[in-house]
């Protein structure tokens, strides 16, 4: 078990989602950097829908209460185990009573703590996420405080328990060509789009979007010029999901992320796609996000490459552990 | 662009597609989308069909390769579809309208021209029929509403809105099941629980279910 000993925002135990209550007014929750999660869990040979802790702020601080391997991949933390520094992307093991602290985020918005066998809360709905509007799923639906015991899996006897990194999901899948300081995404575009002429739709691709404190798990409401529909757009509500780019009355783009709701009216100039969502659970407040638009097939292929990523770093994990096992 | 009587099919990234229905927000539109949701979630690959207002999308198992022949399924099922009168249950919801959590009672009256009382009892005269359910779990979108006291949305969506809120967007009408952001305007409120992950369905409602509601008080 892990016991939260100090912890700043709404950091909470996520997996990847609870894909299939959309009928039911249940939208996905799960990590904002799902890569992140994912690897973490190949690092640790478990599930790779295993919960994990995604935090979102520092200072946080938590105590393990047995001997755990565990795994901090996302945003570079300045993580240190009982005052050994901790690399980020690193699979490493602590022992009982040790105290793993995250002092300062360097690069990134999200760090993710992931540990041998996974957070064990009860599945709610199909997922371990945290459900923060239906206050359901992760601990109790709700952010982790101070003095919260979380329960961990037993993991598999035979499991790894060795130092062990990899590269970080930023470096190993950086966009070409990315200006320094600027988070770029590939949209494709949606319903509405023609209801913007050309130049506001201009407005949206070449603007340098300012990500305002008002952004959360919920969605990132963007900052910068006006991006105003030729006649307003009052649509039927329909079904949205995360990555929906939605421009309000106020030409101001908000992003619809994992909790978002799971239906809505705005207007929609287009939607992030799924390989691409991780990068904006990693932009920080204050950061700047512009906007490239690619086709559908281009959506997929951006996809493989993501899998590529994660089936690389599989076989990369599974091999050194069949080469210790031979020792 | 689409011409105004035929569907428009677009896509959610290359998560989910979306197909709106031409035609009037009303019941039989919106049973035959309960038609065409019914068949499409059997489709290969669709993880999930999801009703909304007079449209329906479809969550993907995996993206298609491509999804040309999803739009043609999507628009046979739509000539194909009959309308499916569903049978629910019916509840009577007492609101509070006006006073701090329906404080956009005013507003919606000065956007109308209309007093609060005339707001309140026109908002609870019909018999609502559960369109569809969205937005955050359990909440149900409303058809029947007068179209008197339509309101667009807020031209910033606010942060908190207060579970029971009663609202109106656009011409449309539900009560929050939960405290969280909305673009909607809150008219009054109630209390009744919704939703809860521990029952066998967590829903309470279902599309096809009606809700009347009573005026309890109008706060001036």
């Amino acid at each position: 078990m892990i016991e939260i000993l100090s912890v700043l925002g709404p950091a909470s135990v996520q997996d990847l989602g609870r894909f299939d209550q959309y009928r039911f007014g249940v939208g996905t929750s799960g990590a904002m950097d799902d890569i992140a999660l994912r690897a973490g869990n190949i690092l640790l040979a478990n599930d790779e829908n295993a919960a994990g802790i995604e935090i979102p702020m520092t200072p946080f601080k938590l105590r393990f209460g047995r001997d755990t391997a565990f795994a901090l991949t996302g945003a570079d933390a300045g993580a240190d185990l009982g005052g050994r520094a901790i690399p980020p992307w690193w699979r490493s093991q602590a022992r009982a009573g040790d105290v793993l602290s995250l002092k300062a985020m360097t690069r990134g918005a999200r760090s993710y703590l992931t540990v041998g066998g996974g957070i064990d809360v009860p599945v709610v709905l199909g997922s371990r996420s945290t459900q923060l509007r239906g206050q359901l799923g992760g601990l109790h639906g709700r952010s982790l405080q101070p003095g919260d015991v979380l329960p961990c899996t037993a993991p598999d006897s035979s499991a790894c328990i060795g130092e062990l990194g990899t590269e970080p999901a930023d470096i190993a899948l950086a966009r070409p060509n990315a200006p320094a300081g600027v988070t770029v995404v590939r949209v494709v575009i949606a319903g509405e789009y023609d209801m913007y002429d050309g130049v506001a739709q201009d407005l949206f691709w070449r603007s340098d979007w300012k990500v305002t404190p008002q952004s959360n798990r919920y969605g990132y409401r963007l900052q910068g010029p006006a991006v105003m529909p030729i006649s307003p757009v009052e649509k039927r509500s329909h079904g949205i999901v995360p990555g929906v780019v939605q421009i309000p009355p106020n030409g101001q783009p908000i992003i619809q992320m994992r909790d978002a709701q799971t239906s809505g009216g705005y207007p929609k100039i287009a939607t992030v796609i799924e390989a691409d969502l991780w990068r904006i659970g990693q932009a920080g407040l204050g950061g700047k996000l512009r906007f490239e638009q690619t086709l559908y097939p281009d959506a997929l292929a951006a996809q493989d490459e993501v899998s590529a990523y994660l089936d690389k770093l599989r076989v990369n994990v599974r091999r050194l552990e069949e080469l210790r096992r031979c020792r | 662009m689409t011409a105004p009587d035929l569907p428009r099919i677009s896509l959610l990234g290359t998560t989910a597609i979306l197909f709106e229905a031409p035609g009037t927000f009303d019941l039989p539109h919106q049973r035959r989308i309960w038609a065409l949701a019914a068949m499409a979630s059997k489709w290969p690959g669709v993880r999930e069909a999801i009703p909304g207002i007079t449209n329906l999308m479809l969550t993907f198992e995996t993206p298609p390769r491509a999804v040309d022949s999803l739009v043609s399924a999507l628009n046979d099922g739509w000539d194909a579809a009959q309308e499916l009168a569903i049978e629910g249950r019916d509840i009577e919801l007492p609101v509070t309208y006006g006073g701090e959590i329906g404080s956009s009672l005013q507003t919606v009256a000065d956007h109308t021209g209309l007093s609060v009382d005339d707001v309140a009892s026109i908002h609870a005269a019909p018999l609502y029929t559960v369109f569809a359910l969205g937005s955050h779990p359990g909440y149900c979108y409303l058809g029947g509403m007068d179209p008197r006291i339509a309101i667009p949305r807020r031209q910033t969506p606010l942060q908190r809105c207060e579970g029971g809120s009663v609202s109106i967007g656009g011409s449309q009408t539900g009560v929050s099941a939960s405290p969280g952001p909305s673009g909607w305007h809150a008219i009054g409120h109630t209390t009744w629980t919704f939703f809860d992950p521990s029952w066998p369905v967590p829903a309470a409602l279902a599309p096809g279910d009606t809700v009347r509601f009573k005026v309890d008080r109008v706060i001036r």
